[in-house]
């Protein structure tokens, strides 16, 4: 079996804001095609993680690599050849609010690195990909019209226009009602599945961890469906749990569920009496 | 010892490298001149009523306030001389920066600080484009090339109100006031009046968008951007008004 090609790998990464760690230690490595859930409480430094491994946010020790190249250290014109083959969801999407719907889909295809594309093909596009989260109506419309959902939607068509290998979530669900969260969720399954992407996904809640897991779009019913867990639908999605800048915990669902961490132990129970 | 110079002197070095990015970026593909234009438009026309209002009561104050000291000199036919050499190379171009600083160092402030704690800062920079280049300096550009424009137009409509005034109250003739106005101005008063309008224009808005991008701690932290940027800027034109007046002083 070929050894999987490593997407993104952190190195005892340390960043420092006003004397605290918040990121502290943090290594692992991230293989094509894998799934990773991020799970940790409030402030833990799951936002920080993800800029840091798109290198928004230089570490202050630790090195960091994306696609096998070392990003740290790089100057921010030599880190826009490599961000531009990773797709990103901010915690609160992070639209533009000056530009309408289409225009922040069509950003990255107008400004990415290396990215030609013409005007005809952009609206093809992003109308394609518009429609693909249920939202090609919204086209002329401002972000401040849109409802948070509506808004997060707008977000994953926008990491993903331009098709990427990596795709970053950040917290897709927080903030959303159950329903409207589940259908976050089959979005950002339906994006990972049709194209294959590496997904990290950032969340408290474990259940949007165990979707990410057993859950796969099945592109002729054109839905999400449950799949039997099995020890190999078990190796392909990786949790991490944080807490207060370290990983406390890295392993499969069955580990996660077996595990005698406390802290660990306490976000399994929670998410099951929930 | 000098531990309380460590803050404001990192927000001074911060600020220049800030400046010295976005001139460079003047040099450097790609331009946003779309943004550039719109930024005039707000900057520039929007200020445009404001502008020309508080240019226009100060000229006519002062025409009103100098016609009586004038006066005990049997002087009175002066005022045009003494208005117009005061808006152009003092009040004209600290009032309109002022006003600029006021509206838009605050409006810059208040955009950009909004954009960073929502994260559109760094979504910019995850989408392939420098913040600097896209935000920074379309509206350095646009305010440094508008405020010397708008400056004379506050000092045009002073005059104006200045002459309304010398004709209405005071009882010049409009002969002799605009004659005045034209024989008391020098090469030296109109260059000094359109070079401070020039370095506050980029002074005001750097420090806006300094204080806008450096934006932390959610709605609030906007809100003490806006007003650190007001404060900061407007006492900047008067340093710069300071140091520039004396320049031309001894010219
Ligand atoms: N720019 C910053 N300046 C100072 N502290 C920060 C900054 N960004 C994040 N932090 C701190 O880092 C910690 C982790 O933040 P974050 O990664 O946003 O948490 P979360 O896991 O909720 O996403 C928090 O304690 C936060 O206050
Ligand atoms: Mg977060």
């Amino acid at each position: 079996m070929p050894v999987p090609e490593s997407i993104l790998r952190f190195e005892q990464v340390v960043v420092t804001y006003d004397g605290v760690d918040v990121l502290d230690n943090v290594t692992f490595t991230l293989t094509a095609g894998e799934t990773r859930v991020i799970l940790g409480a409030a402030g833990a430094g799951k936002t920080v993680l993800m800029k840091t491994a798109l290198g928004l946010i230089h570490p202050d020790q630790g090195k960091v690599s994306l696609f096998n190249q070392e990003i740290t250290g790089l100057r921010e014109q030599e880190l826009f050849a490599i961000r531009a083959q990773v797709g990103m969801l901010f915690q609160e999407s992070a639209l533009f609010d000056s530009m309408t719907i289409a225009e922040n889909v069509a950003y990255p295809l107008f400004n990415q690195a290396g990215s030609q594309v013409s005007r005809e093909d952009a609206l093809a596009r992003v109308e394609s990909i518009l429609k693909d989260v249920e939202l090609e109506h919204t086209l002329d419309k401002f972000p401040s019209e849109l409802s948070g959902g509506m808004r997060r939607r707008v977000g994953i068509a926008r990491a993903n226009v331009t098709n990427p290998k990596l795709v970053f979530y950040d917290s897709p669900t927080a903030g959303l009602d159950p329903i409207t969260a589940n259908n976050i969720m089959s979005l950002v399954i339906k994006q990972r599945d049709q194209r294959n992407t590496t997904t990290v996904i950032v969340s408290h809640r474990l259940q949007d961890g165990a979707m990410m897991a057993n859950y796969r779009f099945n592109s002729k019913t054109g839905k999400i469906e449950r799949q039997v867990h099995t020890a190999e639908l078990d190796q392909r999605t990786k949790f991490m749990v944080m807490q207060k800048g370290r990983i406390v915990f890295e392993g499969t669902e069955d580990e996660l569920h077996a595990s005698r961490d406390p802290y660990v132990g306490k976000f399994v129970l929670q998410a099951k009496s929930a | 010892m000098f531990q309380f110079l460590k803050a404001p002197v990192a927000t001074l070095q911060d600020f220049c490298l800030l400046a010295a990015k976005a001139l460079a970026n003047i040099f450097r593909a790609p331009h946003y001149w779309d943004d550039v234009l719109a930024q005039m438009d707000r900057i520039g026309v929007g200020s445009l009523p404001i502008v020309m209002l508080t240019g226009g009561f100060s000229g006519a104050v002062m025409a009103l306030q100098m016609s009586k000291a004038l006066d005990t000199y049997g002087a009175s036919s002066q005022v045009g001389q003494i208005v117009s050499i005061t808006l152009v190379a003092q009040l004209g171009p600290v009032l309109t920066s002022l006003l600029v600083a006021g509206r838009n160092a605050s409006g810059i402030a208040s955009e950009l600080g909004s954009m960073k704690v929502t994260e559109q800062i760094d979504a910019m920079r995850a989408l392939g484009t420098d913040p600097v280049q896209k935000l920074v300096t379309p509206r350095m550009l646009a305010m440094t090339i508008m405020l010397p424009f708008l400056t004379v137009v506050a000092d045009f409509v002073g005059m104006v109100g200045g002459w309304l005034v010398a004709l209405g109250l005071i009882g010049t003739t409009t002969a002799m006031y605009w004659t005045g106005v034209y024989e008391i101005l020098e090469y030296e008063d109109v260059l000094q009046g359109l070079i401070k309008p020039l370095f506050n224009g980029f002074v005001i808005s750097l420090v806006g968008c300094y204080y806008g991008i450096t934006t932390t701690g959610g709605t609030q932290g906007v809100g003490r951007s806006t007003t650190q940027a007001v404060v900061v800027s407007s006492v900047w034109v008067f340093v710069i008004n300071l140091f520039l007046t004396q320049i031309f002083v001894n010219l």
